[in-house]
């Protein structure tokens, strides 16, 4: 190739870059003027045949050439690159508009709360298992250690089911807490038993913003050879350091319920004034969470498990409550009025 | 139960501050609820005695009293009737907070009345906050020490201790007297009783004849002649206030002071009024009547326990005296009656005659039967004392349910299984004797025969025995354990996941669970269609509802939710989209009514939210129907629609659900009377599912399916068939040919571009084979073979 030629493709290239307005073009181009197959590099190639002194004169020539065809590269892609951001920013958008939101669907805080509970028992071996809403009165009250005109029947106020079969009359009640699973439970298995039994309960009650006559429950049993009060309490310590938080003070006292003996009270210390004194905690510094104690021998022996070979812990603890006090609700009503305002909140 | 320090402190001495010792009660078991201070405000009241009472000149009705108290005499006006001289009283100087008309707190200014200055003033009751009486001064004891501030005389706290239905003993002083000799350890103190008997032999004026000796165990009755009616001390009025009761008389007042300091009701009757000289304890006759003391006449049954004489009940035992025989300040011989009924009886008693009291509450908890003897003791002597008389040689007792006191034979390994906790003998004996009980160790020592103290009637097995030595050692000392028992052995409980999953599943489409009331009314059942209802069983009915609103169990989540709904349209314009899963309740032939679990949402046709890119797509009939496929598919479950006629839906707009042939429950557009019964703005959409049949069928275990390897070919398809043609009808027929893999149907069009009662489907159709790939003259044969059956089953024609 002669000298002349290389400037010619050195002053068109030049003229064509000039005129270039894109990246992509940049990209034809230097493929044409610099890749592998352009005529520059061919030229260059073809050097090696050409006569010494030729080669040396051209030779220099055309890498010079090269040099400066990718010095022209490299400001005209910096050029283009810099226009390219600013003609992007004309389309530009108003980040600030809304967004399309995907609308989400939420459980209701009652079942949140459940499974919240339930994971945690789970996570402690226990296994969730359901029992019948309507029940009979035997499971709610008599097998439970609560034979007619017990004293302890008047802590719940019963909604009673008229309700007849072709076995007969048989008293049914709506189960005033759920401890009847507890019944039917180990009544159908044998130890080492180990169950929780979540569900709806009722109260022949009149509403207001602490009472409401439907609520539900979470009930745990424990029955085995050598289950102790010491166990109990390191199990409801612990939910409650999972449910509450690992700071949370606790605090475990007697308490009575006809089915368990010893017999427990677990609270917590107050999650609004941390043990101080407040409205909340009728200034005691302690919110009650649930009732707790070792099933009551009779219990035991009234399904036919025998309280001198086995021993076994139950509990209970009201749903609703431990979101009101979580989250500062102070009407149990909002539960069941299902207002979406409410509810959309959790 | 109300406690007085100052009355708890004449049994027990205990040196831990009061906030403390409250702190140990609660925890052994008794709740200290509250604590509340009488005289808290007495800053500048102080105990004085009347010298001097002198006219006032300006006022007939005002007199002007001088009062000592010891660094001064004031004189102050004052318009009370009972200005004795020689009289201590309470006297407050200006600046003192004192109870207004109103029952607000007030500072005590100085005053001109009628023209003299009066710089303080003597007190009534209610000025000082103790009682509602205003009709003259408070009279103090006349021991009562001049000067001294009267917040350090007869200032006191209270405490208001919720006492469980297992501790009836506990409702009184000496009660929690025990249990705080317990806790500190320190000494009871119960007062000696001794009186005289100066009269004549009881049994020669009265009598008295169990006749339901199974209701009453136990009557011990004495008697006291000339008797002088009249008001309590002082002293005693306070008790009585401070534990919330009305002092009345100083014989009623003592029946009263007893059973709070041992936990015993006592009656007095005025005895002239006893007919017969005799008591009589029978069941009522059905359709006796008798007033009680409240003045209300009550018609009795046989079912309630009376006190009657020869001729009339004269009390509903354990509950209420009788008006007729009261004691009134003419009486001048009563009958005091300290007795042991059956707590079923007076529990069944007070909820029948809807009718409790301070001693009915202490019945029906069951008490002992040892403590009537001791309580009417205890009331003679205070009567005796208070109101004088003679008091009958010898008591009448009849006693037809006398028990042999039992002993319990309690392990120390007994303690530790049941607490994980090991305790010596010795402790647990020392413990136990804190409390009364009486121990003996026996078998080498390693077992303690346990006697139980006559008062707790709650102490029945060895169970009982162990709290007794937790809650007195204290909770706070058990030891904490995770339990080392073995787990139990795994029963797979499928619908509790399954339900977990269905919910996953709406929530993700966007739907907020609800929980509706299990209870509902005939009215919001009967705004469902009532023809459908007569195809329902009869709902079941509440014995006892609270009211007409929650009287029955709901026979489906249907009224429960479209309420819902209509309640959230009130004050919410977007798009609303609700379920719940939850029991339906229906008579069955089982035991109980079976319980149902259904699934029910319902999604309205609001747009889902203004959005400034333009309107999002309408909700109808296939979006419900999108849902419910969705979430079958999920569950693995491949469901069927066909045309159903759901009287609450809308018709022509609604569809069974059914799987394998069988129905598990409906879609569909609200039939427009339903909606307006629900006061719902728009159309709205229901779905409802029975989960029990779902959860049956379904088929969680998944299996995985290679992808396919080779490529496809697709095709478009538009076809032109007859209105009545059915979509899955022309589908089942593309999809059940040779090579396809998948149908979808992209456009659906009636219109002037077809021929009348004519439509087009067009089809997107995708051929695949996952051993090769397809050539373009296997599909072309394919399609013109679908072309063709669609020709002939349905005639179908491909569109020009
Ligand atoms: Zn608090």
């Amino acid at each position: 190739m002669l000298l002349n030629q290389l400037e010619e493709l050195f002053s068109g290239a030049c003229d064509e870059l000039a005129k270039l307005t894109n990246l992509k073009e940049l990209e034809d181009w230097r493929v044409r003027y610099l890749g592998r197959k352009s005529s520059l590099i061919q030229a260059l190639r073809a050097l090696a045949d050409l006569p010494l002194e030729e080669r040396r004169s051209a030779g220099a020539r055309a890498n010079e050439i090269k040099k400066a065809l990718e010095a022209s590269l490299e400001e005209k892609q910096k050029e283009l690159e810099r226009g390219l951001s600013s003609s992007l920013r004309h389309g530009s958008l108003d980040v600030t508009l809304p967004g399309g939101k995907i609308p989400l669907g939420r459980l209701h805080l009652t079942t949140q709360t459940i499974n919240e509970i339930c994971n945690i028992f789970v996570g402690m071996g226990f296994q969730i298992v359901e029992g019948p809403e309507v029940e009979r009165e035997h499971y709610n009250f008599e097998a439970l250690n609560m034979p007619e005109d017990h004293p302890a029947r008047d802590m719940f106020a019963t909604l009673w089911v008229d309700y007849q079969t072709e076995t007969g009359e048989k008293p049914m009640l709506l189960r005033t807490h759920t401890s009847p699973v507890q019944v039917r439970v180990m009544e159908r298995t044998s130890p080492p038993i180990r169950i929780i039994a979540p569900g709806r309960v009722y109260r022949y009650e009149a509403t207001d913003a602490t009472h409401e006559w439907m609520f539900h429950q979470v009930e745990g049993l424990a029955v085995d050879k050598n289950i102790t009060l010491a166990d109990l309490k390191g199990t409801l310590f612990e939910f409650a350091r999972r449910l509450f938080g690992v700071d949370r003070k606790c605090r475990f006292r007697c308490d009575y319920f006809p089915f368990v003996e010893p017999g427990v009270e677990v609270a917590i210390d107050c999650l609004a004034c941390g043990g101080s004194g407040c409205r909340l905690c009728s200034n005691s510094g302690w919110i009650e969470i649930l009732g707790a104690g070792m099933v009551h021998p009779d219990v035991l022996r009234g399904v036919g498990i025998d309280p001198d070979v086995y021993s076994g812990f139950a509990f209970g603890m009201g749903v609703e409550r431990i979101p009101m006090l979580r989250y500062g609700i102070e009407d149990i009503r909002l539960f069941y009025s299902n207002d979406i305002r409410f509810l959309g909140q959790f | 139960m109300k406690i007085s320090i100052k009355w708890l402190r004449e049994y027990v001495d205990f040196s831990p501050p009061l906030e403390k010792m409250a702190e140990r009660l609660t925890m052994a078991g008794l709740e200290v609820g509250g604590m509340q201070t009488i005289g808290g405000e007495w800053y500048d009241v102080v105990v004085g005695m009347i010298v001097r009472v002198e006219p006032h000149p300006n006022a007939d009705r005002l007199r002007l009293v001088t009062v000592d108290l010891g660094k001064k005499q004031p004189t102050v006006v004052c318009g009370a009737p009972n200005l004795i001289i020689g009289d201590k009283i309470a006297f407050a100087c200006t600046g003192a907070q004192l109870v207004d008309d109103n029952g607000k707190l007030v500072q005590l200014k100085p005053a001109k009345i009628r023209g003299i200055l009066s710089e303080g003033m003597v007190c009534s009751e209610r000025e000082l906050g103790l009682s509602d009486r205003h009709e003259g001064i408070m009279v103090l004891p006349a021991d009562a020490p001049v000067g001294v501030l009267l917040k350090d005389y007869l200032g006191d706290i209270v405490l208001d201790i919720d006492v469980t239905p297992n501790r009836p003993d506990c409702l009184s002083v000496i009660g929690i007297a025990r249990e705080v000799v317990a806790l500190v350890g320190s000494k009871l103190d119960i007062p000696d009783v001794c009186y005289d008997e100066t009269g004549d032999a009881i049994d020669a004026s009265a009598s008295v004849e169990v006749l339901a000796p199974e209701l009453c165990p136990r009557y011990c009755a004495s008697l006291i002649t000339g008797i002088e009616i009249g008001p309590s001390p002082q002293w005693l009025q306070q008790r009585l206030i401070s534990s919330g009761m009305r002092p009345i008389n100083n014989v009623v007042d003592v029946t009263n002071y007893v059973m709070l300091e041992f936990g015993q009701p006592l009656h007095a009757f005025d005895f002239a009024n006893i007919r017969g000289n005799t008591i009589i304890v029978r069941r009522a006759k059905q359709g006796e009547v008798m007033t009680t003391l409240d003045g209300i006449e009550r018609t009795l049954s046989e079912d309630l326990l009376v006190i009657a004489d020869k001729e009339r009940p004269v009390a509903v035992a354990g509950i209420m005296g009788g008006l007729h025989s009261e004691v009134t300040d003419s009486t001048t011989t009563v009958l005091i009656e300290s007795a042991n009924f059956s707590r079923a009886a007076i529990h069944r008693g007070s909820i029948k005659l809807k009718l409790s009291s301070e001693a009915s509450l202490r019945f029906e908890k069951g008490l002992s039967r040892t403590l009537s003897l001791v309580a009417l003791k205890r009331a003679i002597q205070l009567m005796q004392q208070l109101a004088g008389g003679k008091v009958a040689r010898g008591i009448i007792d009849v006693y037809p349910g006398k028990q042999q006191r039992e002993t319990i034979l309690l392990s120390a390994a007994e303690v530790k299984r049941l607490l994980g906790m090991e305790l010596k003998v010795t402790e647990i004996v020392k413990t136990l004797e804190l409390l009364g009980f009486v121990c003996k160790q026996t078998m080498g020592a390693s077992q303690i025969r346990v006697s139980v103290p006559w008062w707790r009637t709650d102490i029945s097995c060895q169970a009982d025995l162990v709290e007794e030595v937790a809650r007195i050692i204290g909770y706070d000392d058990i030891p904490t354990t995770m339990l080392s028992a073995a787990l139990s052995e795994y029963e797979p409980v499928s619908a509790i996941n399954f339900r977990r999953e269905i919910r996953d599943v709406l929530v993700s489409c966007g739907f907020q669970e609800v929980l509706n009331y299990s209870l509902t009314s005939l009215e919001m059942m009967s705004r469902l269609s009532p023809d459908l209802h007569q195809a329902c069983p009869k709902p079941i009915q509440i014995a006892n509802p609270m009211s007409r609103e929650y009287e029955y169990l709901r026979l489906n989540l249907r009224a429960g939710i479209l309420a819902t709904l209509g309640r959230n349209e009130r004050h919410q314009e977007d798009s609303i989209r609700i379920f719940e899963i939850g029991k339906a309740f229906l008579p069955g032939p089982k035991d109980l009514p079976e319980e149902r679990e259904m699934f029910c949402a319902v999604l309205n046709d609001a747009p889902a939210g203004l959005f400034w890119k333009g309107k999002p797509d309408p909700v109808d009939f296939f979006v419900a129907k999108g849902v419910v496929e969705t979430l079958l598919e999920r569950l693995g479950l491949r469901a069927e629609f066909e045309p159903d006629d759901d009287e609450d839906l809308y018709p022509g707009r609604n569809a069974a659900i059914t799987i394998d042939g069988n129905k598990v429950g409906v879609v569909g557009e609200l039939h427009p009377k339903i909606a307006k019964a629900f006061d719902l703005c728009g159309t709205a959409y229901l779905i409802e599912l029975d989960m029990d049949r779902i959860l049956l069928l379904a088929d969680i275990i998944k299996k995985y399916q290679p992808m396919a390897r080779y490529p496809s070919t697709t095709r478009d398809l538009a076809l032109l068939v007859d209105e009545q043609v059915t979509y899955k009808q022309v589908y089942d027929i593309i999809k059940h040919s040779p090579l396809v893999s998948q149908v979808t149907l992209f456009d659906l069009y009636s219109g002037e571009q077809v021929a009348k009662g004519k439509k087009s489907f067009a089809f997107r159709i995708v051929y695949q084979l996952p051993t090769r790939t397809l050539t373009d003259e296997e599909v072309d044969k394919v399609q013109q073979q679908i072309l063709g059956k669609l020709a002939g089953k349905v005639g179908a024609a491909l569109r020009a």
